[in-house]
Parts: C-alpha cells; structure tokens; sequence
C-alpha cells in the first residue's frame, strides 16, 4: 500500500492547525474589550450566511475559475431558511431542501 | 425552566439538528473517497488526509492538485489558503472556551470544521455559555467519525457508490449553514452582519476565490454589523453587559 502521500496529509494539516488554534491558543486572549467580543459575536451568523451563499452561487470548475451560478440550490436552500425561520427545525429544513432538489432532478427540471 | 432541563433540551436538538449533517458528511465522505482512490491516494493515504486535514473543502481540491501534477509547496500554500476561514470560527469560540485549560484548547482546536462550528455555536447560543458535550457531539459524532469512515468506505469501495446529488445530499450544506445562520440572527445586528456578509462573500468569491470569499465575508459583515444602530431589545441587552 502507498504511503508516498501520508507526508502531503502531514503537511496539510500542519498549515491547517494553526488558523484553528492560534486565536484560541493567544495569552491573554480572554480579556478582549467589550466592544471586540461584540464583533466576535457576529461573527457566527455572518460566517455561515456567507457559507451558505458563496456554496448555493458560486461554482469553481477544476482549474479554480468562478462563475456565478443560479440553479435548484436557491429554492431547496430557501424552503430550508422558510421552515426553520417558522420553527420547525434544522432537520425538517435540511431533509425538506434535499428533497426539492432530488425530485427536480428526478423530474429533470434542474 | 430549570438549567438542567434547558440543557438536556438544547442537547435534544443539537442531536435531530445533526442528523442532516451526518447524512451529508457520508454522502461527501463517500465521494471524497472515490475520488482520491481515483488520484491514485491509498486506503492510508485518503484517510491520513481526512484524519490529519480534516477539511473536505481542501481535500477535495488538493486531490484535484495531486492530479494536476502540483508541487507539494503549491497543494500546502493552497490549503493554508482554503483553511484560513477556521481563524474566523476559533475567534468566534473565544468568549465560550476562555476558562477552558490550555491543552484542552489546543486539542479541540483541530476538531474545529464548518460543521462543527455551526452547530456547537448555535447550541451555545440556545444555551448562552458553552456546553462541551455539544461541541464533541458536532464535532466527533456528526463530523469527524461519518467524514473518516465514509472515505475509507470510497476509497475502498469505490465505483459502486451512486452519485449524492441524486438524493439532494450536496444542498443540505448550504442548507444547514443558511438555517443555522438564520437561528442566531436574534437582532438588526446580527441580520447586517448575516447579509452583508453573505452578500459581499459572493462578490469576492467570484472575483476572485471562494475561500477569499468566505474571509471577506466573516471579517466584514460583522463590521458592517458592529455599526448598525441595534434594535430596542438589543440596546437593553448591551447596556446590561
């Protein structure tokens, strides 16, 4: 069995780590002013509104270019915002969205 | 509602939240197999990666490098790159693990993916102060043991596995991160920062690159954020801290 790439995995993750880590890991770090722990609790709903977006509208082909793209990711991802935004949760949200895009496959409406 | 029976509660639905995520990393962990057995990655190779890296974003595109003929320099500049979002995630985690013993920082630390995030943060906030049990839930249970076993699945399995957009399965991320968005957006602020975060995302995303985007996004939304005057309810709250 090849181990030619376990080296590749190793350096990976080295680079990956510490964009985890460090603002965690830095002394200190806790006394942070009011006014820097506000922005720290914005960050959660902006990060994942622009997850969501840039994963429904932005597609990257094999050599990285970008494209803007419209297709049956926008209504599955809006009937999942619809339902938890009217409490009925992640998992009836997610199950919901994924079933819109299987049946307009399904139908080959998308 | 006592504490105990608030937790228990927020527990219950970290859980059911989960189980989408869950579908979803088998789906991709499959696919992510498939495809480094099809770059010529080994059973140890592929899981090595999902082990050590744990980042399918980056993985899926250092496969497409080791079959493009990149450098290693290349594939490692391009993952610290794709993977620099997760400076966003573990600042966001500061004001919930501060009192938390340094070793146990770092350890969680590498567990620290999109997913796990999304989900532990929400139940924290449902909570208004960290509950451990729920990050390892996301990060252990919904994340990292479906993402692991279903690579070494494709990779070993290989050819047999349909295709995940037939059952819907690769929207169920931009799903969750939409729906886990929308149940921490509790103020005009946080619906500014969510936006216009989402927004200019985008717009550097296709200017330039999606991991870019994400950055963008994450640093100025909540800036953008920061300056919106709060609602009524928010002003309370603030003045209270």
């Amino acid at each position: 069995m090849s181990t030619d790439l376990l080296g590749l995995a190793l350096l990976m993750g080295l680079v990956t780590y510490p964009s985890r880590a460090l603002p965690m890991l830095i002394p200190g770090i806790h006394r942070l002013p009011a006014r820097a722990l506000d922005y720290l609790r914005l960050v959660g709903p902006a990060v994942l509104a622009t997850l969501a977006a840039l994963a429904t509208a932005v597609t990257v082909d094999d050599e990285r270019r970008t494209a803007f793209h419209v297709g049956i990711e926008w209504p599955a991802v809006i009937v999942c915002v619809v339902l938890i935004a009217a409490r009925r949760g992640l998992l009836v949200g997610t199950v919901a969205a994924a079933v819109v895009a299987a049946v307009a496959r399904a139908a080959g409406l998308a | 509602m006592l504490e105990r029976d608030a937790v228990r509660a927020s527990r219950r639905r970290l859980v059911i939240d989960s189980l989408g995520i869950i579908a979803s990393g088998w789906g991709f962990g499959l696919v992510y197999g498939l495809a480094a057995r099809g770059a010529g990655f080994s059973p140890l190779e592929a899981g090595a990666m999902s082990a050590v890296v744990f980042a399918g974003a980056a993985q899926f595109a250092a496969v497409g490098y080791v079959l493009g003929g990149f450098s290693w320099l290349g594939v490692v500049v391009l993952t610290a790159f794709v993977n620099a979002r997760h400076a966003l995630y573990s600042a966001a985690f500061v004001p919930y693990v501060a009192d938390k013993p340094l070793p146990y920082r770092a350890v969680l630390a590498h567990f620290l993916t999109d997913e796990a995030f999304a989900l532990s943060l929400a139940h924290f906030r449902r909570l208004g102060r960290a509950d451990m049990w729920g990050f390892w839930w996301a990060a252990i249970v919904a994340d990292f043991i479906p993402w692991n076993l279903a690579t070494l699945a494709g990779v070993i399995v290989g050819g047999q596995i349909p295709d995940p957009n037939i059952y819907g399965l690769d929207v169920i991320f931009p799903a969750a991160m939409a729906g886990l968005a929308v149940g921490l957006v509790t103020g005009r602020r946080e619906l500014v920062a969510a936006i216009s975060g989402a927004t200019i995302g985008v717009a550097v995303g296709l200017a330039w690159d999606p991991a870019a985007g994400v950055l963008a996004g994450g640093l100025i939304g909540p800036l953008l954020g920061l300056v919106t005057a709060p609602g009524p309810g928010e002003r309370g709250e603030e003045a209270a801290r």
